[in-house]
């Protein structure tokens, strides 16, 4: 029965079962399972136990709802919207106030370590600091609670996955990750960028309904499927790195012919994501196709390591540069070049983030900001 | 006398409380706080200026593209650069579609369930909704099957059990007073405008690699390459593509969004003159025509002051003044004294309760927003100002004609404009227009490319070696939710200070020195409550504003030691 109806929402929509099936097979792809599973993706979607959602804003900017509403299967997204039960999410809910409020404790109390909490934004770390309340609690109060309970939290964006912009230098409001601020909560999955792709929720999502279970991740708990590699490695402009063609300007012939664009800023070799396969709103786009560098948004503390965003890589302000080779200068070929400049990162990365101590013992490290140089101080006369 | 508190009001962006005193079945007083903080402009001090634009556009997620704009303009008028007609023109279509596709989610994803009760569509005929949906369009999908199909999609929804995002509203509240038939075309509509957008955003793709956050912006022009010969540049193959997405565009909002709103309003008439508030305007003006320093508007720049249409007066930025009487800030020289943006200082310092709270102290400092004044006034900001202002101005002359064929067929005065119903008209009316005019400027990129005019950025500023060792620039943008500005301080090549005074501080803040309460308290002031427990009609009232509430918080100039302060109080 609900795959009648289903299919007579697709229909409606001019969505044939075979564009379905398609659709289904290319989730498969996207998550790296067998062609086969695409049956088993589609069985999935198309079940009329729906799992429960709430969905946190905190310190956020709603970039990554926004996203969520934009998936590039527009109908099929909405069918994902149908396939869950969203009980709380403040940006798209009916309900305000006491009643949005109680919506929330129902679920907590009725379905307790059986829903997924997705957060997104940073969660100010002192619980007093008024720095975010909703319904006149404060964000880590709800945020202990809500994902404490959960079956499984997943950390949408860049703010609830590292601190994010909050949490950049010098992290006024006292910024944490969702890792720092829930420590040793379940089942975390971080799904950082900025925002995270509207693809890659709902893969993720296809993916828990379907093997009912959550995919391996790595160093930072993101998904492989999504952050399995590097963004220079899937770059349609590759070849031109590897030939020593670069733009140089903007609006430059080797810029309107797509040229390399490490020499204005690129941090495509620094940074893991698969924007160049998945792209953007729908295959649309994506930064780099639209003459842009990658700013490395998926990166832990991008905001302070990546910065300034026009620097070529190893002169990116906090990062030890003897470690660096100069690919250019020093005439290297692209592939011993981009391992280098990758692994370089890492160091530096897991070096900051390092192991993810109590909140409040003052050696945090995913908003840990960039050390103060002499003209910080100089810069602010108070 | 009931003590109304509405936290978090949602279907906005961002976190904001409504506290309000209800008497005699209306509200007497109401007060609006802002309850996030990130300090922004904190952050961005030490950094480098070209960088500003990625920081502050996250300001806002919704609004993905104003803040980028608002610094590039700033840091541009600051270091001297000149952005060619390409980038003028990518920036125009940009903005412009950000403001569409802004309205049209806001009207039905967050404003249209205030207006629309989702359990009596499932009541609606099908067949009489098809004529209802005929009689006021000619937009296609209205068949009867179609909203039978709709009808019977929602209704297997609602029978599962599990309601997700429309569980615990105000369904089968008295101030709904739409038929059956009205709610299930606005339903259909809904779902159609969820689809509509994701492609409708496929401009931005193009033009910006992905939203939201666009990431196509640079100080002194824009990085997207244009060249018809050239496979990874905008060239003729784009500009078809943005026609077919623009034509997409005019399409659904002049004949499914206009005409929906005149159709809703007529039975909710009465609110028409519910929720005025503040009688002053303010619009900064947007869409430069030309490239000169001083350029032709396409949506006017202007003050309206007592709601005098006839006399619109030209913007002064040094009337403009921040309050922090009643906001979580101290001032050196005493909290009852205004500032410049230019010499703004924001030391945060959170006196409200210790959470968990059940009520703020209204007498004391309330919201992390402050009070921007103009020449001391409150003013209301966003779509309604601007097509006052153009409505005063006679331009463009076509924001004038849909506003008077509008008030026609709604048989109402252009005063009724002042109001909560008028605000959400004039919001879908500014859509038409600005969505009419971006066929303009795709022709305007056709025509640049014609003349192999390829410059995107002026290349001769790029470089922080040709900027002044000490330079100051502003920057103003009318985002969907109304005038933005930024202003920045450079020294030696990094950001000595930034500050930012958005739509939603003019539009939500809270009382300044003299009392005199910002436009939501203001206009929240005598809007009907029927039933204090389900407050709908405050939600009308402070939705018809588009809230947008993480862009209204920021931080100036605080220095690291007042902070350490903070935290340890
Ligand atoms: S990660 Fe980016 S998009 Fe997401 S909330 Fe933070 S600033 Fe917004
Ligand atoms: S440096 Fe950037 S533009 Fe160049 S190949 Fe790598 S990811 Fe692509």
């Amino acid at each position: 029965m609900a795959q009648t109806r289903l299919m007579q929402d697709l229909e409606r929509q001019g969505i044939s079962r075979r564009d379905f099936l398609a659709f289904c097979a290319s989730m498969a792809t996207l998550l790296g399972l067998p062609k086969a599973a695409a049956g088993a993706i589609a069985k999935a979607i198309e079940t009329d136990k729906r799992p429960i959602l709430v969905w946190l804003e905190f310190q956020d900017c709603a970039g990554n709802t926004e996203s969520f509403l934009r998936s590039g299967h527009p109908t099929v997204a909405e069918l994902l919207l149908d396939t869950l039960s969203l009980n709380y999410h403040e940006t798209l809910m009916v309900a305000a106030g006491d009643q949005a409020e109680s919506a929330l404790e129902d679920t907590v109390a009725k379905h307790k370590g059986e829903y997924v909490a997705i957060v997104e934004g940073a969660i100010p770390g002192d619980i007093d600091s008024g720095f975010c309340t909703i319904g006149g609690r404060s964000a880590l109060d709800i945020a202990r609670e809500v994902c404490g309970s959960a079956a499984a939290t997943v950390a949408v964006g860049t703010c609830a996955t590292f601190g994010g912009l909050p949490a950049a230098h010098p992290n006024p409001t006292r910024a944490l990750s969702v890792a720092d601020a829930v420590p040793g909560v379940k089942n975390l999955i971080n799904m950082s960028a900025c925002p995270a792709n509207a693809e890659n929720i709902a893969a993720l999502i296809v993916y828990y309904l379907t093997i009912k279970r959550w995919p391996p991740l790595d160093q930072y708990r993101r998904p492989l499927f999504a952050y399995g590699e590097s963004i220079h490695d899937g770059c349609e402009r590759r070849a031109h790195f590897d030939s020593g063609q670069f733009v140089e300007a903007w609006g430059d012939e080797a810029h309107r012919h797509g040229y390399c664009l490490y020499q204005m800023g690129c941090k495509g070799p620094a940074t893991s994501q698969n924007c160049p396969n998945v792209q953007w709103n729908g295959h649309t786009n994506w930064p780099i196709g639209c003459g842009h560098p990658c700013i490395g948004c998926a990166e832990p503390n991008f905001w302070d390591v990546m910065t300034p965003f026009y620097q070529r890589l190893p002169d990116v302000e906090g990062i030890d540069s003897s470690k660096w080779l100069d690919p250019v200068g020093l005439g290297l070929t692209g592939v011993v070049a981009a391992g280098a400049v990758a692994h370089g990162v890492g160091e530096v990365m897991r070096y900051r983030r390092g192991h993810r101590p109590p909140p409040d013992d003052g050696t945090r490290t995913s908003g840990k900001p960039r050390e103060p140089d002499a003209s910080d101080h100089e810069e602010n006369p108070k | 006398m009931t003590h109304v508190v509405v936290d978090p009001i949602s279907r906005i962006e961002g976190h904001l409380r409504i506290e309000a005193e209800v008497e005699g079945g209306a509200v007497k007083q109401a007060w609006s706080s802002s309850t996030m903080f990130r300090g922004v402009e904190l952050i961005l001090e030490g950094r480098d200026p070209r960088d500003a634009w990625a920081f502050t556009q996250r300001i806002c997620g919704v609004c993905t593209t104003v803040h980028a704009i608002a610094s590039i303009r700033a840091v541009e008028h600051a270091i001297g650069a000149t952005p060619p007609p390409n980038a003028r023109i990518l920036r125009n279509l940009i903005i412009a579609a950000q403001n569409v596709h802004d309205h049209v989610i806001h009207f039905y994803h967050l404003q249209a369930l205030d207006w629309v009760d989702v359990v009596s569509a499932l009541s609606g005929d099908p067949a009489k909704t098809a004529r209802l949906a005929q009689s006021i369009s000619d937009w296609p999908l209205s068949s009867a099957a179609y909203f039978s199909g709709v009808r019977a999609r929602v209704k297997a929804f609602v029978e599962r059990g599990q309601l997700g995002i429309f569980a615990n509203a105000y369904w089968g509240h008295p101030a709904y007073r739409l038929p059956p038939e009205a709610n299930l075309m606005a339903l259909a509509h809904y779902l159609e405008a969820l689809d509509w957008q994701r492609r409708f955003v496929k401009i931005h793709a193009v033009l910006g690699g992905k939203n939201p956050h666009l990431q196509s912006f640079l100080v002194g022009g824009m990085a997207t390459p244009v060249d018809p010969d050239a496979q990874a540049s905008l060239n003729m193959g784009t500009i078809a593509q943005l026609r077919q997405l623009v034509a997409e565009g005019v399409d659904f909002v002049s004949r499914v969004y206009v005409p929906d709103v005149l159709a809703i309003a007529p039975f909710y008439k009465d609110w028409f003159s519910i929720g005025p508030g503040v009688t002053n305007y303010l619009s900064y003006g947007d869409f430069p025509l030309d490239d000169s320093a001083d350029p032709v508007l396409y949506l006017p720049a202007g003050v309206i002051h007592d709601n005098d249409l006839s006399r619109i007066a030209p913007v002064d930025q040094g009337k403009i003044d921040e309050y922090v009487t009643h906001s979580w800030y101290d001032y050196t020289m005493g909290d009852d004294k205004g500032l410049n943006p230019y010499h703004g200082q924001t030391n945060p310092h959170y006196t409200g309760p210790k959470p968990p709270f059940k009520r703020l102290n209204v007498e004391e400092k309330y919201s992390w927003l402050k009070s921007p004044r103009y020449d001391g006034a409150p003013m209301q900001v966003g779509p309604l100002a601007r097509m006052l202002v153009a409505y005063g101005t006679g331009r463009p002359s076509r924001a004038r004609q849909l506003i008077d064929s509008a008030l026609k067929q709604l048989g109402a005065q252009p005063a009724a404009l002042f109001s909560t119903l008028g605000r959400i008209a004039a919001r879908a009316l500014e859509a038409q227009v600005l969505v009419e005019s971006m066929g303009m400027w795709v022709d305007a990129l056709a025509e640049q490319m014609a003349r192999r005019d390829f410059r995107i950025q002026d290349t001769s500023r790029w470089d922080p070696g040709t900027w002044p060792r000490e330079c100051f620039g502003a920057g103003f943008h009318e985002a969907p939710r109304g005038a933005l500005g930024h202003w920045v301080h450079i020294r030696d090549g990094r950001i000595a200070k930034y500050q930012c005074v958005v739509p939603s501080t003019w539009n939500a803040g809270p009382r300044d020195a003299r009392g005199q309460p910002g436009p939501y308290e203001a206009s929240l002031e005598g809007t009907p409550v029927a039933k204090p427990e389900q407050p709908l009609e405050i939600l009308r009232t402070v939705h018809s504003f588009d809230p947008c509430m993480a862009c209204g918080v920021h931080v100036v100039d605080a220095s690291r030691r007042e902070l350490a302060r903070v935290r340890a109080s």
